[in-house]
């Protein structure tokens, strides 16, 4: 029998016996996973990061000229190390405001395209949608924009912080809360049924890898 | 009470990053020469070639610098070969470029027939080049190799590559950024000068008070799950940014509060949040470091060591405030089974429902922005949030202006508004 094969066959095992109740089957099986796991991004990490980004992007092993730039970075790094003095603890701080500024400044305009203006284009659809040749209402694709055009509308209305909703504008966010919640059911069907597929995918492997049961 | 940074040393720490920062910058990295061609082959010798075999050239070309961008590009167009029709001779275009106009020409793009321009992206900037645009047919030889059979080509030029400040395909683009920054900066300096600044109730918000105190009333733990991004995903940011929210709360009302985390700058960031929120309520020496702690990076092993946790330890009170995957619905139904309030808030669409399905509260896409405001009640952070509803106004208008303007066929907005990433 594969060691490697029953080794995996166990710990699915044991992650499962959680689904009875918590027993130290489990913890054994958590424990293994989480420390391997974090052992496993550690030296992933350490190498991807510091050896193959950082040490031969500065001195590139072919001799050629290396990105300077990239001590930037490294001294950054180090100075998170500072936080283990007492003293000079509080210099860990600028590397993670330099961090969060730097995040919120890149993303800004990324999300405003990606997220706002793309979406906003994407929405001005003719509620009308008529075929060239015929010149009759395509039913299907006129709904599909009306669709598009009301729940857009009205989710952005929900959205909206600083005004009550009521009257004709907490209607229309009602309207807007309607459509999130029907858009998340089909949302949470389809990802149940992916989640299906995985639990296939363990089984097919304990019952044909492990056990040789199926074909 | 820890002594307080000494401005020598800050300035001594701030002048050593800047300049090792000049320094990087001054050694130049290692670039590609973009000058260096393409490929090796040089523009065939057409005199052999029957001239029935070539179509017809390309009657004009155009060479410019590529516009709005930093340089490095020039733009060639051409008018189609005569020769270049449905079922025509011409399978394609050749563009050559040389360093002088008797200089050597070599290829540097293709393009199928119908197509009418490329661009050179192998140019540096201010240096003059010249280039021919010749068309091709294609037949197979006897040896039933390719062989491509290539119109004269003339030479035009020279050009030069160069940079723009500017880049005005996004001009709407930076209008509208403009527009929105001015209105939150306008909003902010209201809610400064003790302008009202209304904001409507968030059902899901108004409950995290009622849920630090049922954990007080029970004496059991919260815990507090940041999402697994890292510190560069802003749901990350305003997760920690809630912490500290929550966090006054907990030390307010002597609670114990745990942050396990999957990122170890996120561990950072969430102990550096607890410790001012500790110290902001009066009560630094309450804050342990080990409140916040580091499970591992792996998203499934992070998630069963949470279940494991929340099972033994059975909490009053979970946050799911940050980015999440496919771990949602296993912590959520998890902290369910356990019997935990639990309250959660993400702008992943897909994990939404879960959190609905398993959560007693959920704070839904932007609502997670919106409630570091609306727990802190802080004039700069509800004037943001004001401000940033009149950016949403703006955009509800430009909706309806386009569709309307799209249904009634006057004129199609859209391409202004779309902004190539």
């Amino acid at each position: 029998m594969d060691i490697s094969n029953f080794l995996a066959a166990v710990l699915t095992l044991g992650i499962f016996s959680f689904l009875y109740k918590d027993n130290p089957v489990y913890r054994a099986c958590e424990a293994i996973f989480v420390g391997v796991s974090a052992g496993y991004w550690a030296i992933v990490f350490f190498f991807d990061n510091l050896q193959k980004k950082f040490w031969e992007g500065v001195f590139p092993p072919d001799g050629s000229a290396g990105d300077h730039l990239l001590w930037f970075g490294a001294i950054l790094g180090v100075l998170m190390l500072f936080r283990l003095s007492s003293k000079i603890g509080w210099i860990a701080r600028w590397p993670l405001a330099f961090i969060v500024g730097a995040t919120a400044g890149l993303y800004m305009i990324t999300y405003f395209v990606s997220n706002a203006m793309n979406q906003v284009a994407d929405t001005m659809l003719s509620l009308i949608v008529v075929n060239d040749v015929t010149g009759s209402i395509i039913w299907t694709q006129t709904i599909g924009a009306l669709v598009v055009a009301v729940g857009v509308i009205s989710g952005l209305v929900y959205f909206f912080f600083s005004k009550e909703h009521k009257g004709v504008f907490g209607a229309t966010a009602k309207v807007g809360i309607w459509f999130l919640m029907i858009t998340f059911g089909a949302s949470f069907g389809y990802t149940v049924m992916s989640r299906m597929s995985l639990l296939i995918g363990r089984m097919s492997f304990l019952f044909r890898d492990w056990l040789g049961l199926i074909g | 009470m820890k002594r307080p940074p000494q401005k020598t040393t800050r300035r001594i720490v701030l002048l050593a990053l800047l300049a090792i920062a000049a320094f990087a910058l001054a050694v130049p990295a290692q670039t590609t020469d973009p000058s260096e061609p393409v490929a090796d082959t040089l523009l065939p010798d057409t005199s052999a070639i029957t001239p029935s075999q070539a179509p017809a050239p390309v009657p004009s070309v155009t060479v410019k610098d590529n516009p709005n961008d930093n340089g490095g590009a020039i733009r060639i167009t051409w008018e189609l070969s005569p020769a270049d029709t449905a079922g025509g001779l011409v399978a394609g275009y050749n563009v050559y470029r040389a360093d002088s106009e008797t200089g050597e020409f070599r290829p540097v793009a293709d393009a199928p027939s119908g197509t009418a321009f490329a661009t050179d992206n192998r140019v540096e900037n201010g240096k003059d080049y010249y280039y021919k645009v010749t068309a091709y047919s294609q037949y197979i030889d006897a040896g039933e190799d390719k062989v491509q059979v290539q119109s004269s080509g003339q030479v035009y030029g020279p050009v030069q590559a160069s940079w723009q400040v500017f880049n005005m395909d996004r001009l709407i683009c930076l209008i509208l950024v403009l527009t929105v920054s001015g209105s939150i900066i306008h909003f902010i300096r209201k809610a400064r000068r003790g302008g009202a600044i209304y904001v409507r109730k968030i059902g899901g918000i108004d409950a995290v008070e009622e849920a630090v105190g049922r954990a007080t009333e029970m004496g059991k733990k919260i815990f507090y799950i940041p999402g697994i991004q890292d510190m560069n995903d802003v749901q990350t940011i305003a997760g920690i940014a809630i912490l500290g929210r929550v966090a006054e709360k907990a030390a307010e009302y002597e609670t114990w509060l745990e942050v396990p985390v999957s990122k170890s700058l996120v561990m950072v960031t969430a102990r550096e949040t607890m410790k001012e929120a500790y110290a902001k309520m009066g009560r630094p020496d309450n804050f342990q470091e080990n409140q916040v702690h580091y499970l591992t990076d792996d998203q499934f092993g992070y998630a069963a060591a949470i279940d494991g946790m929340v099972v033994r330890e059975k909490p009053a009170t979970i946050f799911y405030m940050g980015a999440f995957f496919a771990e949602s619905l296993i912590l959520a139904e998890t902290g369910n089974a356990a019997g935990a309030i639990q309250i959660a808030g993400t702008a992943m669409p897909s994990q939404l429902p879960f959190f609905i399905a398993a959560c007693d509260f959920t704070l839904i896409g932007e609502e997670l922005f919106a409630a570091s405001a609306y727990l802190s009640g802080e004039p700069r952070q509800l004037g943001s949030l004001k401000g940033q509803d009149v950016g949403k106004a703006i955009f509800l208008i430009l909706i309806i202006v386009g569709i309307i303007f799209a249904t009634l066929n006057i004129y199609d907005l859209s391409p202004y508004i779309k902004v190539g990433q």
